[in-house]
């Protein structure tokens, strides 16, 4: 595909910021509590022109409003899909109008735990309550109707990203024209929900959480640190952590030094992550998404998951990696079979890949090319009506 | 993507006229979809796929054709009965782990079946073993025994008596020669004997 040169997309983007709700009007949300006021941090890519081509990008548990391009041209680094969004790239910003939010209850502009309680002056901390990822679209909802969005050309995301994807295809379906949910699944198994009570253990036992309210305090870095450590491991597979580290040692020169210091490259690895991520990364909003992910089943309230899809509308892509192990491919096949028992139009691509489930993060140029096929293709479909 | 490197052009040829306009059709093992697209064009069909290929998939979704990457039996349970007009299997139910099952399931789901295979009636194939010696080939199998896609062997005469053991209508027999359709005017036992490929579309009774 050729590169153009586009007029409307510099690659310098800013991060923008939408509040809503009120006292009066307050946002509800599924555990029966409410927020008063919701701020959610997104980025838009494209032009508005283009609005009646919009693409929703939905970010992971980690992840942010940070899809594409740079906040100034000294960035170093740019936005965590930045190899799928621009001029002639997949979501092409000559061509489509990208939107990309926040989730609520992160700690990346969007209203989390970390955010000041307009009530009080003061940040939620262990006052926030816990969400679902059906209270992050709803949220969503408000901020597409604000910017004017009728129709979503896809929604589109990995992981949670998925979750939010398949979510709203099922609680909206006359809003989404196609859905494109990537190494997902339709619930939490016991498997993920394991790892990641592990990870909100560590930080709950950290002396310094204190109960969640530690924001004028010491952080619980070492807690979120050792959470992040534990759920990277299930993002790689075993392939790759032996091409990347196997057993090598830190300095190979040296022999087994019989202490607990950092030896094994792996080691050093995932201490790397662990740190880099306590650098972006508030541990309240960590318990707060987790624990939204594990309350995920988008079956639940029906017969089953054929019954959620009863009303969907939506074209579907569905991809998974080979060696996603977080969320394995059977996963996706489920979405799938549920789907076609349906008579929903899908289409499922299991893509081979040794980099498990970050293989969405990784794996560009075959993703990159299925969904530039499938969204090609749909625009064709949409002229042609 | 063994299960379409031995589909020739001639079996889209073939099943082209034979498929209503506006009708549904599955493909399993579609390849890269050049029969589901020429079906979409000329006959402005419903298309589904199914592939076990990653290449294949993301060919057909080139074509803007819809397809399940996999197996064909688990691209098969989740259709309702006698969702598709028709269901095509060209030149891959020898090379399927359980013909019978998957030949059932396409009856179950589609009105119609069409299923090709290569004749290992022929009679070259049959001079091959019996004068030769060694595993036959011809313009359809030829491959050796030790790299050959297919696993269950039949020939014209094997399927009609298959559809006649589990009460399956045979609906039209198309023998065909080289590459074309053909009527072997001395009967059943000439296209037995001389047709590369069958080609059956069947269906429940």
């Amino acid at each position: 595909m050729p590169i153009n040169k586009s007029m409307n997309y510099t690659g310098i983007v800013k991060i923008k910021y939408f509040t809503f709700a009120s006292k009066n009007n307050p946002f509800k949300l599924e555990c029966g509590k409410t927020l008063n006021q919701v701020t959610l941090a997104y980025e838009i890519y494209g032009n508005a022109k283009n609005i009646d081509k919009t693409i929703l990008i939905q970010h992971a548990l980690s992840g942010d409003a940070h899809a594409g391009g740079r906040y100034s041209p000294e960035d170093k680094k740019p936005g965590w899909w930045d190899a799928m969004i621009g001029p002639g790239k997949t979501f092409d910003t000559d061509k489509y109008y990208i939107i990309c939010i926040n989730v609520i209850g992160g700690c990346q502009g969007s209203t989390g735990p970390g955010s000041i309680n307009p009530d009080t002056g003061k940040p939620y901390g262990s006052s926030f309550p816990l969400l679902t990822i059906r209270d992050m679209v709803n949220a969503q909802v408000e901020l597409i109707n604000h910017l004017g969005v009728d129709k979503i050309l896809t929604v589109v995301g990995g992981s949670m990203g998925g979750m939010l994807t398949l979510r709203w295809a099922a609680d909206y379906p006359d809003r989404v024209i196609s859905a494109i949910p990537i190494a997902t699944a339709s619930k939490h198994s016991a498997m993920p929900i394991a790892f990641y009570e592990v990870g909100r253990q560590a930080i709950i036992t950290d002396p310094n959480w204190n109960g969640g309210n530690y924001y004028e305090k010491e952080t619980p870095a070492m807690g979120l640190a050792i959470a992040r450590m534990i759920a990277h491991i299930t993002y790689l597979s075993d392939e790759s952590m032996h091409n990347k580290f196997a057993r090598r040692l830190q300095d190979s020169s040296k022999n087994y030094q019989f202490s607990f210091e950092t030896e094994f490259q792996i080691e050093s690895y995932l201490h790397y992550q662990g740190t880099a991520f306590v650098s972006r990364f508030d541990a309240n909003s960590y318990l707060i998404i987790t624990k939204a992910m594990d309350y995920f089943d988008l079956s639940y309230g029906y017969k089953n998951l054929a019954e959620t899809f009863s009303e969907v509308k939506s074209k579907f892509l569905v991809v998974s990696f080979s060696s996603d192990w977080h969320y394995p491919p059977k996963e996706s096949k489920e979405i799938v079979t549920a789907l076609r028992m349906n008579d929903v139009d899908v289409t499922y691509s299991e893509i081979n890949s040794s980099h498990g489930h970050d293989a969405f993060l990784i794996e560009f140029k075959k993703l990159g090319s299925l969904l530039s096929g499938f969204l090609n293709n749909l625009e064709k479909e949409i002229s042609d009506v | 993507m063994y299960r379409h490197h031995n589909k020739n052009r001639s079996d889209f040829e073939i099943i082209t006229p034979l498929v209503k306009e506006k009708s549904k059709v599955l493909d399993l093992g579609c390849g890269d979809g050049t029969l589901l697209q020429k079906l979409v064009n000329d006959k402005k069909i419903v298309a589904r796929g199914v592939e076990i290929s990653e290449e294949g998939v993301a060919s057909c979704v080139d074509k803007g054709l819809s397809v399940f990457q996999g197996d064909i039996d688990e691209g098969l349970a989740d259709y309702k009965n006698k969702s598709f007009d028709y269901v095509i299997c060209i030149q891959t139910v020898q090379v399927v782990r359980n013909p019978k099952k998957v030949i059932q399931e396409m009856l179950r789901v589609g009105k119609k079946t069409i299923v090709s295979f290569p004749n290992f009636g022929h009679f070259m194939v049959r001079f091959g073993l019996l004068f030769k010696g060694i595993m036959p080939k011809s313009k359809t199998i030829p491959y050796e025994w030790y790299n050959t896609p297919n696993i269950h062997h039949l020939t014209i005469k094997d399927f009609r008596n298959f559809c006649g053991s589990l009460d399956i209508k045979i609906e039209k027999e198309i023998p065909m020669h080289n590459t074309k359709a053909r009527s072997f005017s001395l009967g059943k036992l000439w296209a037995n004997l001389f047709a590369h490929n069958g080609m059956f579309i069947i269906s429940r009774k």
